[in-house]
């Protein structure tokens, strides 16, 4: 005796995106943690040693938190005007720091106080770095220079002034200790070197400049500014690559994955977007605020994200481990308990193995189906969750119903109620074409059913009127699409005889030559 | 149908089994059941089919337990004979020969002598009128008996043999025919009948569809076209009748049946529901639903404790009286129509075509049993009459027989049409076929045909549709869905001139494919899907297409509607014969360069075999059958015959079977082959009586492995000892369990010969055969000597023993010297 067997819901591909490894990838982080700042946040660093702190330059202060805790474990309080762009040193011991009067700021880690102030600057200095060999300090600032500074002398050594508007970009070149690239609102990206002290080499952005970026191989450079991202081959003289648009407000930063070398981008449009290899935007992470600065730790651990309302919102990996911390959490609940008692008991060589059969669980329609209940087999394919959240599993209700031969019979005899549902889940779906075959037919049949009934409810006439106005615009669609059809057709045509006239000929002589 | 002294046609997958109701013997150990023109006698536990009773010339119609006799068994046929069979051992005992077509047979306990018979007494074909008779047999001796004396009982009944039945203890028997019930008495030789209105108001259909007595009370069951049973009562007062209706079923009751006490009665229909009613307790019913098939015939054994159905898919499901099924007899499924080509599973080598609705069924030839259903629609079958439901009509296998490519559909009317293109790959792990992959729109239009790339390496499916188009599948090549598993997805697609294509074919090297476009035929080359040529022929549509194989495999072969069979060379590309038959099927053979030809022509089926170079056939065999053959395949033998004669040539590699229009499965048999068959039917000595117990089973293997032994070591041994052996062992199963030595004894003796034994023991059973073999004529004689023997061996001082023996003593004793122990030599020997 054969068990009734379940109606299968077909496995309809979903249109739209693609599931890949890399979003699959992306999508493995945990909702975020939410730490409040107190101004917008500016500058996020991470450094470079284990555990990865990182340092969050937001208003008056520089706080560094811990990979894990949500408060910092040392702030920077010293500050008498905003801070801005407090980065790492790499050995991570050092902490320097701009600030909006032009003072220059240089900490120690565990220290409080700073170990250096560097004056000089006429104007707000947004961006500060360490050069590779950690004994300079280059910052950049409101007013167009760009200065080196000596670490242990806490002097001047040099000062730069080919951009002719604030520099609000920086990045060092970790290869290179003398060469770093300068972006600037005066539209150019500019690389400088130390020991030439002049300019190298000039890009046009097009756009005031938020960000520079130099990839580890050093070839590559990304700079970002107004609504894009480009990208620049600086082994080819400076040759601009791609050009991304895929934001919709200005990029305010950018910086890349430690796995794989992926770019991810932040933008005031409050969106991250993280671009595959051939920069194709491979995911989205959604921010509450437009997004002044991002950074990812080293390992890919922890992306944080600064907004200008203050928040700092940290996502974390999510591990295999919690997953499975997750699942035996629940497995500890006394309910689950029942059912999987002596499920891991594994049998010894010699037991006896006595099976118990397998009880058949069925979900309702399918209940309603096994025992021909075929109007209520509809309702509880029509309930709310099931029609708005699986239309497919409505649809194949109702499939299964036309296969019996009741779907007649199944939409009989309904009052205004579960009528107008029925109509609504027409207007929604019957235009999809995976579903719209087996709706047209229901649409049919309500309407051979109802036909004398109909003007006795205003509400059901005014859905019918609503389809019929719907089914009048896709019948018009359809034969615009058909028209193009023909017209690609022709086309086709007249480039085939061409072609087979083309590949006929040697084939023959093929054939001929064989036979020879 | 016998054309040739050496190749003969034969029916093979067997026929219906549930033509006529089966029947449970009294001790419930087996069923038996009309089977074409045999009595098929099945084991009720294991299922297993033990024996046939053979002897009818035509199809048998009924079967009938002796009620004298519970061993015994009537049967009665077409041929005009009833025979009387014992069914245990499957010895015929007599033939009465009635002289007139049979239909159906009844008897009944009270009437003990006498057979009740279903006579056609038709003057031509067209009224055919049908007679309940009652024959007397007359007492003879002989073995055929001509039964001439009849007394008609009624001239007026049904065709259908479920609506006549005997009423309780034999006093009555009642009959049916359209709207009339017939009741007749016999103490009072009386007919009394009660009939019904055609219909009423509400549209009932009350046309009888079967009958049942009660066996204690006086109530028959009738069940009608409109799925309602009235149970009549009180009929034995023509006037003062009454009937009560009860309705489940919702379409025609099929059959009907009380269980032998009378307390429940059971009935069936089409919807695959055995409905069990408790008599008299008015509508409490309990349900057994999805058996199969929809019921035809119900049977209960005396009983009680077991049921029988018969379904249409040609199955007998034997259910406890619990209402638990533990029995499935299936033959193979042959429905109204195989959609699907027959094939072969590459693997198994089993025959695979339409079973169960929604099914592939896998039958495995070899020996003729059905193997497993596999499920292809994957969706509930609702068992309704008039119901368009998904049907399998594609199916085919790749070579190494991995893959299985099947396409169901719905709906008659192309505007509705409904169909799916399933790949299915086979799991080594599971040993089937696991669904791999659905194609919901693999065309716009009915697909026509499909078939696999023949070449071992990559499997491509071609599927050619009514949309003008065919389409080539390959497996994993979706660049879209980066996913580690292997889904099939659309490579290519290809069209002419917008001509709906025919038939595809791959050339044996997969290097060619061959797509017919009506009067066209195509040909691409799958590596760059470049049309290389076309190839025309203009009388008709091309109806089959094959490419020649091995050395003929420059030649393509393709038959039109019009009559014509065409052999192109490839290599000219020009047409290197042809031929004016109407081929109706044209199928190669994959091992050889044949290729089979059914031609139908005048009312009969002829067969053509022929290699594609030359335009002579091998073999012709005219007259195979007189219907049209449309599905046709050549199976692989396992072991090639050495046939040397010219026209059974083709037959050596593998084996041509053919469905007609009938559905009867036939092939083709050769004279050495059927003689293989007779002598290794005659070296198995398969005791059917006994009932397969694990014992049986044990002693089973060793005799096998002993008659392996023999070969092994002593080929001239061979021939005398096989039969002793299984004498021996038949001899230790049928002694008579008082001449047999004590359990104990007998114990230590099994264990013995189920252990290792050193060599000189070894040596023991071989002398002990040779006086065996001596004295094998008196063996039968002495076999109750064997317990004092046993005794002696027990107590293992037989020396001490013989100095004080007396005479009769010692006359014993030689008596035991003489004693057969082959059967324990048989024992003794399968150590090994």
């Amino acid at each position: 005796m054969a068990s009734f067997k379940p109606t299968k819901v077909q496995f309809l591909p979903k249109l739209g995106e693609k599931v890949t490894e890399e979003t699959l990838y992306w999508k493995n982080y945990k909702s975020p943690v939410q730490i409040k700042e107190f101004g917008a946040i500016t500058k996020i660093d991470f450094s470079p040693l284990p555990p990865h702190n990182y340092a969050v330059t937001a208003s008056t202060r520089i706080h560094i938190y811990g990979p894990h805790s949500q408060e910092p474990i040392r702030s920077f309080t010293r500050f008498r005007d905003t801070a801005y762009g407090g980065r790492f040193r790499g050995d991570g011991k050092l902490l320097v720091a701009g600030s909006e009067e032009g003072l220059i700021r240089l900490f120690d880690i565990s220290g409080r106080v700073a170990l250096r102030q560097f004056k000089g600057h006429s104007k707000a200095v947004h961006m500060t770095s360490f050069l590779s060999d950690g004994f300079r300090v280059v910052s950049g600032s409101d007013d167009l220079s760009c200065r080196v500074w000596d670490v242990p002398s806490a002097v001047e050594l040099s000062s730069l002034t080919e951009h002719t508007d604030y520099i609000r970009a920086l990045a060092p070149s970790k290869l290179n200790p003398d060469l770093f690239v300068t972006g600037s609102y005066d539209h150019t990206v500019k690389v400088f070197d130390m020991r030439s002290g002049s300019s190298v080499m000039t890009m046009q952005h097009g756009h005031p400049v938020e960000c520079v970026l130099l990839y580890p191989s050093e070839a590559l450079l990304v700079s970002t500014g107004g609504r894009y991202v480009k990208v620049w081959d600086l082994l080819k003289g400076g040759q601009e690559l791609v050009s991304l648009k895929n934001h919709h407000k200005t990029v305010t930063c950018a910086c890349l994955s430690s796995v794989g070398n992926k770019l991810l981008t932040g933008s005031l449009d409050r969106h991250v977007k993280v671009y595959n290899s051939s920069y194709k935007v491979v995911h989205n992470f959604d921010c509450d605020a437009s997004i002044l600065s991002m950074a990812i730790a080293p390992d890919d651990e922890a992306l944080a994200v600064g907004m200008t309302n203050g928040v700092l919102s940290v996502r974390h990996r999510r591990h295999q481990k919690d997953k499975e911390m997750l699942t035996s959490r629940r497995r500890r609940g006394p309910s689950y308990q029942v059912f999987v008692k002596g499920k891991n008991f594994v049998p010894r060589q010699d037991d006896f193995l006595v099976s118990k059969p397998v009880k058949q669980y069925l979900r309702k329609y399918d209940k309603q189906l096994k025992s021909f209940e075929v109007s209520k087999a509809l309702d509880t394919a029509l309930q709310t969750w099931t029609r708005t959240s699986k239309p497919d599993v409505t649809v194949v209700v109702i499939i299964e119903l036309n296969r019996r031969g009741t779907l007649k019979n199944a939409l009989a005899g309904r009052n205004e109620e579960s009528l107008t549902k029925i109509l609504n889940f027409l207007l929604k779906h019957i235009f999809d074409p995976r579903f719209s075959r087996p709706l047209l037919m229901v649409g049919d049949i309500v309407l051979d059913l109802y036909q004398q009934v109909f003007h006795q409810s205003p509400v059901v006439e005014r859905l019918l009127q609503r389809l019929m106005e719907v089914l009048g615009r896709e019948a018009e669609l359809q034969q615009e699409l058909l028209q193009v059809l023909g017209i690609l057709d022709t086309l086709f045509t007249s480039l085939t005889p061409r072609k087979e006239a083309l590949a006929a000929p040697p084939v023959a002589q093929e054939s001929q030559l064989q036979a020879a | 149908m016998v054309e040739r002294s050496d190749i003969r046609v034969v029916r093979c997958g067997g026929s219906k089994v549930n033509l006529r109701p089966p029947i449970i013997s009294t001790d419930s150990r087996f069923v038996l059941c009309a089977s074409g023109d045999l009595v098929k006698v099945y084991s009720t536990r294991t299922e297993e089919w033990l024996h046939s009773l053979q002897g009818h010339t035509n199809q048998v119609t009924g079967i009938a337990l002796n009620p004298a006799n519970h061993l015994q068994v009537y049967s009665c046929s077409a041929d005009g004979t009833v025979k009387l069979w014992d069914f245990i051992d499957g010895i015929l005992i007599k033939t009465f020969i009635i002289g007139y077509p049979l239909f159906a047979i009844y008897v009944s306990e009270k009437h003990e002598g006498v057979l009740f018979l279903h006579v056609s007494m038709a003057t031509d074909s067209k009224n055919e009128c049908f007679q309940l008779v009652a024959v007397h047999p007359p007492k003879s001796a002989e073995q055929e008996v001509e039964a001439k004396e009849m007394s008609v009982v009624s001239s007026h009944i049904s065709s259908n043999p479920s609506c006549t039945a005997f009423g309780r203890g034999g006093e009555y028997i009642a009959f049916a025919r359209r709207l009339q019930l017939n009741v007749y008495f016999f103490r009072k030789q009386k007919t009394c009948s009660f009939s019904l209105k055609a219909t009423d108001k509400k549209g009932a259909k009350n046309a009888f569809t079967c009958i049942a007595c009660h066996p204690t009370d006086d109530c028959i069951a009738t069940g009608h076209e409109d799925g309602k049973i009235r149970l009549w009562r009180n009929f034995i007062h023509k006037k003062e009748y009454t009937y009560s209706t009860q309705h489940w079923h919702h379409n025609a009751v099929n059959t009907l049946c009380f269980t032998p006490e009378g307390t429940h009665l059971l009935s069936g229909g089409i919807e695959s529901v055995l409905v069990q009613w408790q008599y008299g307790a008015g509508n409490r019913k309990e349900f057994l639903p999805r058996l199969g098939g929809s019921i035809l015939h119900i049977s209960a054994s005396s009983d009680g404790q077991l049921f029988c159905t018969s379904h249409s898919d040609n199955k007998i499901t034997v259910i406890e009286s619990s209402f638990k099924v533990c029995g499935v007899i299936q033959g193979l499924v042959k429905g109204d129509a195989v959609l699907t080509d027959l094939m072969i599973d590459p693997r198994s080598i089993a025959l695979v075509l339409n079973g169960k609705p929604g099914h592939l069924q896998f039958y495995s030839l070899l020996r003729d049993k059905h193997l497993y259903n596999l499920d292809i629609v994957q969706q509930e079958y609702i068992y309704e009459a008039g119901l368009d439901q998904f049907e399998v009509v594609k199916a085919a296998f790749d070579i190494k027989g991995s893959w299985l490519a099947t396409v169901e559909e719905r709906g008659q009317k192309s505007s509705d049409l409904e169909f799916f293109l399933k790949l299915w790959a086979f799991d080594e792990r599971t040993q089937s076929f696991v669904l791999n992959t659905t194609i919901t729109a693999a065309h716009t239009d009915r697909i026509i045909s499909m078939c696999f790339s023949s070449s071992e390496e990559t499997t491509m499916l071609v599927t050619t549709a009514e949309d003008g188009q065919f389409k080539a599948w390959c497996q994993g090549a979706d660049a879209d869905t980066q996913q580690d598993q292997n889904f099939w997805s659309c490579d290519f697609v290809g069209s002419y001139h917008n001509l709906k294509p025919t038939n595809c074919s791959f050339s044996a090297d997969s290097s060619l494919l061959a797509v017919s476009f009506q009067e066209v035929i195509t040909i691409w080359s799958p590596e760059t899907w470049e049309m290389l040529t076309t190839l025309c022929q203009p009388p008709g549509v091309i109806r089959d297409l094959c490419f020649g194989r091995l050395s003929c495999s420059k030649y393509l072969l393709g038959t039109t509607t019009r009559n014509l069979l065409c052999c192109w060379n490839l290599l000219t590309c020009a047409l290197e014969w042809s031929s004016s038959v109407e081929v109706s099927k044209l199928q190669p053979d994959p091992l050889s360069e044949n290729v089979a030809a059914f031609s139908y022509q005048s009312k009969h089926t002829d067969l053509f075999v022929f290699k594609p170079s030359e335009p002579r056939p091998l073999f012709t065999n005219k007259n195979v059958c007189s219907e049209k053959v449309h599905r046709a395949v050549f199976v692989p033998r396992e072991e090639p015959l050495n046939n040397c004669d010219e026209s059974s040539q083709w037959l050596n590699r593998s084996q041509l079977y053919f469905l007609t229009q009938n559905m009867d499965l036939l092939t083709f048999s050769t004279a050495t082959e059927e003689d293989r068959m007779l002598s290794s039917s005659k070296q198995l000595v398969i005791d059917d009586s006994v009932a397969v117990t694990p014992f049986y089973l044990l002693l089973g293997k060793h005799r096998q492995q002993q008659q392996k032994l023999n070969t092994q070591s002593h080929p001239a041994a061979d021939k005398p000892q096989q039969p002793q052996g299984s004498v021996t062992i038949k001899e230790l199963l049928h002694t008579p369990a008082h001449v047999l030595p004590a359990a104990s004894v007998l114990c230590s003796m099994f264990v013995n010969s189920l252990l290792i034994s050193n060599t000189g023991v070894q040596q023991d059973p071989l002398r002990e055969e040779m006086d065996s073999e001596k004295e094998e004529e008196d063996s039968e004689e002495e076999m109750e000597a064997c317990d004092s023997q046993q005794e002696l061996r027990v107590q293992g001082s037989v020396d001490e023993v013989t100095l004080k023996l007396s005479k009769a003593q010692e006359r014993e004793l030689k008596r035991v010297r003489k004693t057969d122990f082959s059967w324990m030599a048989g024992l003794i020997d399968s150590k090994p």
